[in-house]
């Protein structure tokens, strides 16, 4: 049996034929050709395939695409304007808030919420905040340090 | 990885999500999903079916009636932990809520979810059964009332028939409570969690109430070392004398490659102690 899904992505309105075991980091990355939206440890712990969705950050690899009908989902690729990076991407760049690259989109999309919640977030609230993101380079040093600048430069 | 097959129905009502799981054999409620996915995308559960409650409305309220709080099976985590009437009618609920998982699934994951699910790394069970919440459910009987204490049957397993869905959970409000847990530090869940409610009654602590996840298939109440505290000061003597009590408590500690049962039970006692002590504080 299969399902009709509706889902605007990175404000673009889509629909989708799928099987209702589909989960919504598949439909983004083979449906939808975003792969950006990275799959890492695929158990909901490592956080790299986090995308928001209806503003909420939630890990891809946990959501049917059938329970997303009807949402908007922005993933990494949605988050930059007309007018460049978006300040938590461009605060990465910064202050070189990656290593290898592989966790940077959920670090990413996580943080927009972690700051989404609380602009002034100090280390403490980011680190915390963090929780569900696991960088394999170990590089959170700068990771910490690009979201709460991306927060002071936001507030 | 993904789920084995199977076919997939939304809900619109409760009644509606009784009769698919009546009429559909092997079939599974959904809401978030943050323990049910996971454990689909193993292999663990391969239902046939799936019925999502996710968009069933009404049932993700979170409000203050009287001296309760009531808690619609669908609120989320992070709904629950940002709620103004939980952190005022309930610090150590709204504490356990935020001590959920991360905020990736504390977004997703629900309160009915979770209790349904009865994992014993849950966060949720050892705080329902120390403030004695009471889960109300409606199956093809009607609508019941089932009190923590009955709910939690064994691992994974809870006193809910087949075709029962969680409709919201009715908290007591308590001033004096402490949620402390030893986080696993990839998955998150409690490798032991303490909830500890504390009331004052003079000097004396009057009611204690102590529930603890992680150790054993279920959360379980530790009566003996809330009973131990009764009737005296909260002072640090007599509270790391009720915490060696909690050991009456686990018929059975389980152990995984991550910490034993006997290393479970050790940091039950631990955590008991720390949790004793501030709501102790906490209730004033």
């Amino acid at each position: 049996m299969r399902h009709r899904v509706c889902l605007t992505v990175n404000g673009k309105a889509e629909e989708f034929d799928v099987e209702p075991r589909l989960l919504l980091c598949h439909l983004l990355r083979a449906y939808v050709g975003l792969t950006g939206t990275n799959i890492g440890c695929d158990t909901s712990q490592c956080g790299s395939c986090t995308v928001l969705m209806d503003g909420k950050a939630v890990k891809s690899c946990t959501v049917l695409a059938v329970q997303a009908d009807g949402s908007e989902v922005t993933t990494i690729e949605g988050l930059a304007g007309a007018d460049g990076l978006h300040s938590v991407q461009q605060s990465f760049w910064d202050n070189h808030g990656l290593q290898c690259g592989f966790c940077t989109p959920g670090m990413i999309m996580t943080a927009v919420e972690i700051l989404d919640r609380n602009p002034d977030a100090s280390d403490a609230d980011v680190r915390h905040g963090l929780e569900g993101n696991i960088c394999r380079c170990t590089g959170y040093e700068n990771i910490v340090k690009s979201i709460v600048a991306a927060g002071a430069r936001q507030s | 990885m993904f789920p084995s097959q199977f076919d997939y129905h939304r809900a619109a009502s409760v009644a509606e999500a009784v009769e698919l799981l009546s009429s559909l054999p092997d079939a599974k409620l959904v809401a978030g999903g943050h323990s049910l996915i996971p454990a689909m995308k193993l292999r663990a559960a391969q239902p046939s079916a799936l019925v999502d409650i996710g968009r069933i409305p009404g049932l993700s309220d979170v409000s203050r009636d009287g001296d309760s709080l009531v808690i619609g099976a669908l609120a989320t985590h992070a709904a629950v932990a940002d709620s103004a009437a939980v952190r005022g009618g309930c610090p150590m609920l709204a504490e356990t809520a935020a001590a959920i998982g991360d905020i990736q699934v504390r977004n997703r994951g629900t309160i009915g979810g979770s209790l349904a699910h009865a994992d014993p790394g849950a966060d949720y069970p050892a705080a329902m059964l120390a403030l004695g919440a009471e889960v109300t459910a409606v199956g093809a009987g009607g609508e019941r009332t089932i009190a923590a204490s009955d709910f939690f049957v064994d691992i994974l397993t809870t006193a809910l028939a087949d075709n029962e869905v969680i409709t919201s959970v009715r908290v007591p409000c308590a001033a004096g409570g402490a949620y402390l847990k030893h986080r696993h530090p990839a998955s998150s869940y409690a490798v032991v969690g303490v909830a500890a409610c504390v009331g004052m009654d003079g000097g004396n602590v009057g009611s204690c109430a102590i529930g603890i996840n992680g150790v054993t298939g279920k959360a379980v109440l530790a009566d003996a070392a809330a009973a131990a505290l009764c009737g005296g000061p909260a002072d640090a003597d007599r509270i790391a004398a009720a915490a060696a009590r909690v050991g009456d408590a686990f018929d059975e500690p389980l152990g995984d490659l991550y910490a034993s049962g006997e290393f479970r039970a050790h940091l039950a006692g631990v955590y008991t102690k720390r949790a004793l002590a501030l709501a102790a504080e906490r209730a004033g």
